[in-house]
């Protein structure tokens, strides 16, 4: 191809022409909300979240136990079966030091997030959140953790209903 | 087979509201400059043309969607047009109520394939199917080079 | 089945931004692929057009929106999308069009203008997240593959700087890719370790950028190919796809799994049962320099955790044993996310006909795998390719 073609097209703009408008453009922002339902299993997640627990939902032909939980088996290909209170303790799986926020902006301090697999579920099962009452330096993959939950009257129905996961504390497992 | 458990009482339905935030900016591309810049700098209107295939395109393109030819040749859309076909609209986007009806027409060129879609001019019960127009545009300096700055079609007799 | 060869590829530069729109970016790409490969438009009986979601060039039904630059003007036309592994899943698509029998020639047209979205398609990736479980955390996208670097670099004690080696190979290796964005002859190990920390362990010079452009392949049927004595064309031999778990939180990130699935696919309709042996060279899928790695050892060219270490010995430079990513890949070329396809499909077709000029890996090369990643993360499209 290098040999056989000589052009390669594309206009390269920088980002100037494009934001000091030296190119003719169409300008549009799209004002498009949604209310997105959380369903059978979802919304009795966000309701035991509002109580302070997590809930998972057990499958009897492979013997899981699903978190999150859902109502139905992707691997059995059948209707759960029960629905299981599990603890809020649980291991850090993997985590970020993210000096970015949800836009790209960069931030001075940094957010600690990473993926909990949770105590009574079955291996590896878990949620993404934020970590807390640790340094950058001191989290660690394998790390025991348990939730900070938001004061009763503050919580909303809400994965943020857990503020972070905390490192456990003397007496704690 | 279905869910083993459902709920029944919909008041422990939740839902999760969000809005998609997304601001875009959609440059015209190689033949849409030549249309735009002509618009707002010289207050023509430019089709393209294929001369394999006899075909002038509007809003032009930069290749023929049949020879697949790029094309490169540029003329002048005539000054009159007709109205192919109209509608009325009574609300606005969002759903809201138009204090007017504003009609708008698919306007066609002699020659040309496409047209453009654009408000047309009169009040609803004047609006017809086949009626000659010209586009009323924005003052020069009110021009930005989109297509609003063709601020829709007007009758050709209203003019005189 | 019928046997399936492409026969022509063609792309346009990638750049951060670029002015024609989307359909003239696939007309450029189309119109290169059909001229490459000595046809017209009018050769082509069926279009393939791969695309990533709609909100990146902010047009609600993309396909639709790209099918005249595609070529598919009064065609059969289909648009598929699997997220970054349409750069690959677009030509397994076009290739079960042929090898059913029901066309003798398709054009795969693959289209990204992710610079329409402002001031970053930041925002619009946000909402490939959960809306419920995890949208409420306000994730950006890095989060995810910074989960999954730190994962895989724990589990194996792998170095960052064992890591740094991918994207300092491939901007190296973009230095002969006339469409590069991010090309560096002199680029370092310490260039990418001292890059602004992004999410750790994601620094910027891990990370390949958004990009506009488009690329195009042109498939036909081995009939086909004889009657119009076709001399360059490359072979597709084997095509595999997987999806895992929609549970990511449920996933262990340390071993591509998905790809693994769909390379054992491909290489059982290759005949390939040694892949370290039989397959020459590779064109993973490289957003970022650990996917890569990632990658290698899904597609069982290396054993879980080796991949750093064949690449710290120079196994997989261009003049290496197993040459990866000679195309300079998303990390040197640029990331138009389906668009990938020009490296990934496109150097396989230029790399076993001899046409990959300054990047031609220096010794003979007959089977190629190519791959691609999407979805959630965990995607995998895999195409094996003779020469």
């Amino acid at each position: 191809m290098t040999a056989r073609i000589s052009r390669w097209p594309g206009v390269e703009l920088s980002a100037a022409d494009l934001n000091e408008r030296k190119v003719t453009q169409t300008r549009f922002r799209p004002d498009a909300k949604y209310a997105w339902s959380a369903g059978e299993a979802m919304s009795r997640f966000l309701a035991e979240l509002q109580n302070g627990r997590l809930i998972a939902r057990s499958c009897r032909r492979c013997e899981r136990i699903l978190f999150p939980p859902r109502m139905f088996c992707e691997e059995c290909f059948r209707p759960t079966d029960e629905w299981i209170f599990i603890q809020d303790t649980g291991t850090i799986e993997t985590f970020s030091v993210s000096y970015l926020d949800t836009d790209a902006k960069r931030i001075a301090e940094p957010i600690l997030v990473g993926v909990v697999s949770l105590d009574g579920a079955s291996p590896k099962m878990g949620m993404m959140h934020f970590f807390g009452e640790m340094t950058k330096d001191e989290i660690r993959i394998g790390m025991r953790v348990k939730a900070e939950w938001r004061p009763p009257r503050e919580r909303q129905g809400s994965v943020l209903d857990i503020r972070y996961f905390r490192p456990l504390r003397k007496g704690e497992q | 087979m279905t869910f083993l458990d459902r709920t029944t009482d919909a008041r422990k339905f939740r839902h999760w509201p969000g809005n998609v935030e997304a601001d875009y900016i959609y440059t015209s591309g190689v033949a849409g400059e030549r249309f735009f810049v002509a618009l707002r700098d010289e207050g023509r209107m430019l089709a393209s043309r294929c001369t394999a295939c006899h075909l002038d395109y509007l809003p032009p393109r930069m290749f023929c969607e049949d020879c697949f030819a790029e094309l490169t040749e540029y003329l002048d859309v005539p000054k009159t047009g007709r109205v192919a076909a109209i509608t009325a609209a009574h609300i606005d986007r969002t759903g809201a109520q138009l204090s007017h009806p504003q009609v708008w027409a698919f306007v066609t060129f002699e020659g040309i394939r496409g047209g453009l879609v654009h408000r047309l001019l009169t009040p609803p019960d004047q609006a017809r199917a086949g009626t000659a127009v010209r586009a009323k545009l924005k003052p020069r300096d009110a021009r930005t080079g989109t297509i609003a700055d063709i601020e829709g079609f007007e009758p050709v007799r209203s003019r005189f | 089945m019928t046997k399936v060869g492409v026969i022509g590829a063609g792309m346009t530069l990638f750049r951060r931004r670029l002015e024609e729109t989307g359909k003239e970016l696939c007309f450029e790409a189309t119109k290169m692929a059909l001229d490459s490969a000595g046809l017209t438009r009018g050769d082509v009986d069926m279009v393939v057009c791969g695309t990533a979601p709609d909100a990146f060039d902010g047009v609600a039904m993309k396909g639709e929106y790209l099918l005249d630059g595609s070529g598919g003007y009064r065609k059969p036309y289909t648009r598929v999308f699997t997220g970054g592994g349409t750069g690959v899943f677009s030509t397994i698509a076009g290739w079960w069009h042929v090898a059913s029998g029901l066309a003798d020639v398709v054009l795969v047209v693959n289209e990204e203008k992710m610079s329409s979205c402002q001031p970053h398609p930041q925002s619009v990736f946000a909402h490939i997240w959960d809306p419920i479980l995890d949208r409420p955390l306000k994730p950006n996208l890095v989060w995810i593959f910074a989960m999954e670097m730190n994962r895989y670099m724990t589990v194996y004690g792998v170095k960052k700087e064992d890591i740094a080696r991918v994207a300092v190979k491939n901007k190296r290796n973009a230095v002969g890719h006339p469409c590069a964005q991010l090309a560096d002859p002199n680029i370092t190990v310490d260039d990418v370790l001292n890059s602004e920390v992004m999410a750790w362990p994601v620094q910027r010079l891990d990370i390949s950028p958004p990009s506009d452009g488009a690329s195009a392949v042109v498939l036909a049927s081995e009939d086909f190919i004889r009657k119009r004595r076709i001399k360059d064309r490359a072979w597709i031999s084997g095509v595999g796809w997987c999806i895992d778990s929609t549970m990511w939180t449920d996933r262990d990130l340390v071993f591509p799994e998905y790809v693994a699935r769909a390379a054992k696919h491909a290489y059982k309709m290759a005949k390939i049962d040694e892949p370290r042996r039989q397959i020459d060279f590779a064109e993973p899928y490289d957003p970022f320099d650990y996917k890569e790695l990632h990658h290698l050892e899904g597609l069982l060219l290396a054993d879980k955790g080796e991949a750093p270490i064949l690449t710290r010995e120079g196994v997989t430079e261009r003049d290496g044993k197993m040459p990866v990513c000679p195309s300079g890949g998303l990390l040197g070329v640029g990331n138009p996310i389906a668009a990938t396809m020009g490296m990934k499909i496109g150097e396989l077709f230029w790399q076993l006909t001899g046409q990959a000029g300054k990047r031609q890996i220096p010794h003979e090369v007959h089977t190629g795998v190519s791959q691609a990643w999407g979805d959630l993360m965990q995607y995998g499209s895999v195409v094996v390719m003779r020469g």
